[in-house]
């Protein structure tokens, strides 16, 4: 890094601190709503200074949340299990589909390619309410409302176009020369795709997985009109808290920590792959 | 060792002809050079012997089977890229030996074979590196290697010197021929260097626009260029290049250079009051005295004295630039008038509007003047 001045360090820093203040904030506050129980959190003035309890997160694993109008069952680790589920496997076969197709457009250009790619793209463009009434439709005639098969597959409305898009930028990076040189010595275009083309754009294709599974973990509305509540992700279970009796605060940030914890713990493992970028160093030119 | 013969091969991009109706045969065991500025086709050429392009139309036969149809993988060709193009995330050893596994054979006959053809090319003390820890030097030999080491009996070779420094050019330059020879393959040999061709070429295949111009030995492109284009790309310093208007003597053709006859010998009626343009090679040219016959005066402009030989810049009565070469060491005028000796009998001409060389007539009469 070039030199700085003292007082360029300082300003640096101030503007770094207040950065990460404005996003950190909202996520440590959180973090500390989960260890009170609703009194604390809603003292007034708010303090950090409280005891703490782990209550919240016991009624979330039991499934009881106990409340002053009486004892409310819970689904909320069902909740999550069909979050990991539904991400997972809508990832899953969003890559299983979509790095082939990617690596199709990427580099075969035929009749109406650009079309259908761009027709895929498009579905990220319009916003979600717009098909939801003709699918729910669909869905009910179909008998897919309410299964994970029905999710999953409306869930590659989210997942398949991004990957595909990214994940053939990357494979458009890869030097075509790079492949032929694999297919003379001897080399099938299958074992090309596998060994060669797969491996170097392997940090897109992490980094896409990752941000689809991020985007499908996030899903709301899709999940909330598809599917009744044992088939529910998180972040239609986190309604549950909206009780009769009031808004359970503290079990609502419980559910927030424990809900961006495998989101956070992936993005983190999937860090160096994001940062290593592709490592065409032996092309020239 | 193998044949090969390309039948009139068309390749278009869009609108675009890159290859343009081409054919071309190469005998077993030659060494073809592909010569041609970049874009004349001889990248996509080479891709398409590969196999890695598909021709629109015409036939590519390796060893007198049609291999048109064929892909790439089983068409037995080892070929080298100008970028290299080696895999960015396997080591050496490996890159050097993919050639190898896809036909099965053990592990120590691959790991023999790789480790033979790493000596040849002095490489093998870095097996174990990957592309990114390579120098320029080593990634070029590792490319030769890969292609190398399968012997294939078509070998091609896309500019692969393009890409490394000087010094290693000419190092490989030299070491080459000696390894190609080894080989024993018939090798097609891509470069935009006239140097590289003349020195590694059986033959030379000059390219432009998507058609072979020329075909021939080192010296027959030299000393016969088909036209004008050709005898600028051949040569250093570049040839000389005078607009003339040939004119009836008592005894032929001749041009005026500076207010001097120059006789062009073996040129009759049928090039007077033509617009051509006359080739000097620069070292057809020498420095004499005034009193010679035919001494054409001059004004020395500048001199570069290059390892081998010294380049004269020197300035015609109308002001043409006109370039001399001559051994470095023997005497030359280094600034003011002088005067220059011109061999018509080594200019070459060329018609101005086509470009194409004008033979001398004695030649051309049996061929009813065709190059007119």
């Amino acid at each position: 890094m070039e030199t700085m001045s003292p007082l360029e360090r300082i300003l640096r820093g101030i503007a770094l601190t207040l950065v990460v203040i404005f996003f950190m904030f909202p996520i440590v506050w959180i973090f500390l709503m989960s260890f009170q129980t609703n009194e604390t959190i809603l003292r007034i003035p708010p303090s950090v200074i409280f005891t703490p309890t782990l209550d919240n997160y016991a009624a979330l694993i039991t499934g009881k949340l106990t409340t002053a109008a009486g004892t409310l069952d819970i689904a909320f680790m069902r909740n999550l299990g069909n979050s990991v589920f539904l991400s997972v496997a809508s990832v899953a076969l969003a890559l299983v589909l979509g790095v082939p197709a990617a690596y199709a457009f990427a580099r075969h250009k035929f009749r109406g390619s650009e079309d259908i790619a761009f027709t895929l793209l498009s579905f990220r463009f319009a916003p979600p309410l717009l098909v939801l009434l003709p699918l729910t439709q669909y869905f009910q005639w179909l008998g897919l409302s309410n299964t994970y098969f029905g999710l999953i597959w409306v869930y590659q409305l989210i997942c398949l176009p991004l990957i595909l898009w990214i994940v053939r930028g990357y494979f458009e990076d890869i030097s075509a020369d790079v492949e032929y040189a694999y297919r003379i010595a001897g080399h099938s275009w299958f074992s090309t795709f596998r060994k060669i083309a797969l491996p170097l754009a392997g940090p897109g294709i992490a980094a896409a997985g990752l941000l689809a599974f991020i985007f499908a973990w996030n899903n709301f509305v899709f999940a909330l009109v598809l599917a009744s509540a044992d088939k529910q992700p998180v972040t239609v279970g986190a309604l549950a808290f909206v009780t009769a009796s009031g808004i359970q605060y503290g079990q609502i940030a419980a559910a927030i920590v424990l809900s961006i914890t495998p989101t956070l713990a992936l993005a983190l493992y999937a860090q160096r792959y994001l940062v290593e970028g592709l490592s065409l160093g032996a092309v020239k030119g | 060792m193998t044949t090969l013969q390309l039948k009139n091969i068309v390749k278009r991009y869009k609108s675009q002809t890159v290859l343009d109706d081409l054919s071309l045969e190469v005998a077993d065991g030659e060494r073809l050079v592909l010569f041609g500025p970049s874009g004349s086709g001889k990248t996509v050429l080479l891709r398409l012997i590969a196999g890695v392009i598909d021709p629109d139309e015409g036939r590519v036969l390796i060893g007198g089977e049609d291999m048109t149809a064929v892909d790439a993988e089983h068409r037995g060709v080892g070929m080298a890229f100008q970028n290299f193009a080696l895999f960015p995330h396997m080591s050496a050893s490996d890159n050097i030996a993919s050639a190898l596994t896809s036909r099965k054979s053990s592990k120590e006959a691959i790991a023999g074979g790789v480790q033979k053809v790493a000596k040849l090319l002095k490489i093998d003390h870095v097996l174990s590196h990957h592309p990114k820890a390579l120098s320029n030097g080593q990634k070029q030999r590792t490319a030769l290697a890969r292609a190398l080491v399968g012997s294939p009996p078509l070998l091609l070779l896309d500019d692969p010197l393009r890409n490394v420094d000087a010094k290693l050019r000419f190092e490989m330059r030299l070491e080459l021929p000696r390894l190609l020879a080894a080989q024993g393959a018939t090798v097609i040999y891509v470069t935009q260097d006239y140097k590289e061709a003349m020195a590694l070429g059986d033959r030379i295949a000059v390219m432009a626009e998507g058609r072979i111009r020329q075909i021939g030995t080192p010296a027959e492109i030299y000393n016969s260029p088909a036209d004008i284009e050709i005898a600028r790309l051949f040569g250093d310093p570049t040839i000389n290049l005078l607009d003339v208007v040939p004119q009836r003597g008592p005894d032929g053709a001749f041009v005026e250079l500076s207010g001097v006859r120059v006789r062009l010998p073996g040129f009759g009626a049928e090039i007077v009051g033509k617009e051509c343009v006359l080739g000097l090679r620069p070292e057809t040219i020498a420095f004499t005295e005034a009193s010679t016959l035919g001494a054409v005066p001059v004004t020395v402009e500048a001199e570069t004295p290059l390892n081998e030989k010294t380049v004269t810049l020197a300035l015609t009565a109308r002001g043409r630039e006109i370039l001399v070469s001559r051994p470095a060491g023997t005497p030359g005028p280094t600034a003011g008038p002088a005067h220059i000796a011109v061999n018509g009998r080594a200019a070459f001409l060329f018609d101005r509007a086509s470009g194409q060389r004008i033979r001398p007539s004695e030649v051309t009469s049996k061929r009813n003047g065709e190059a007119a």
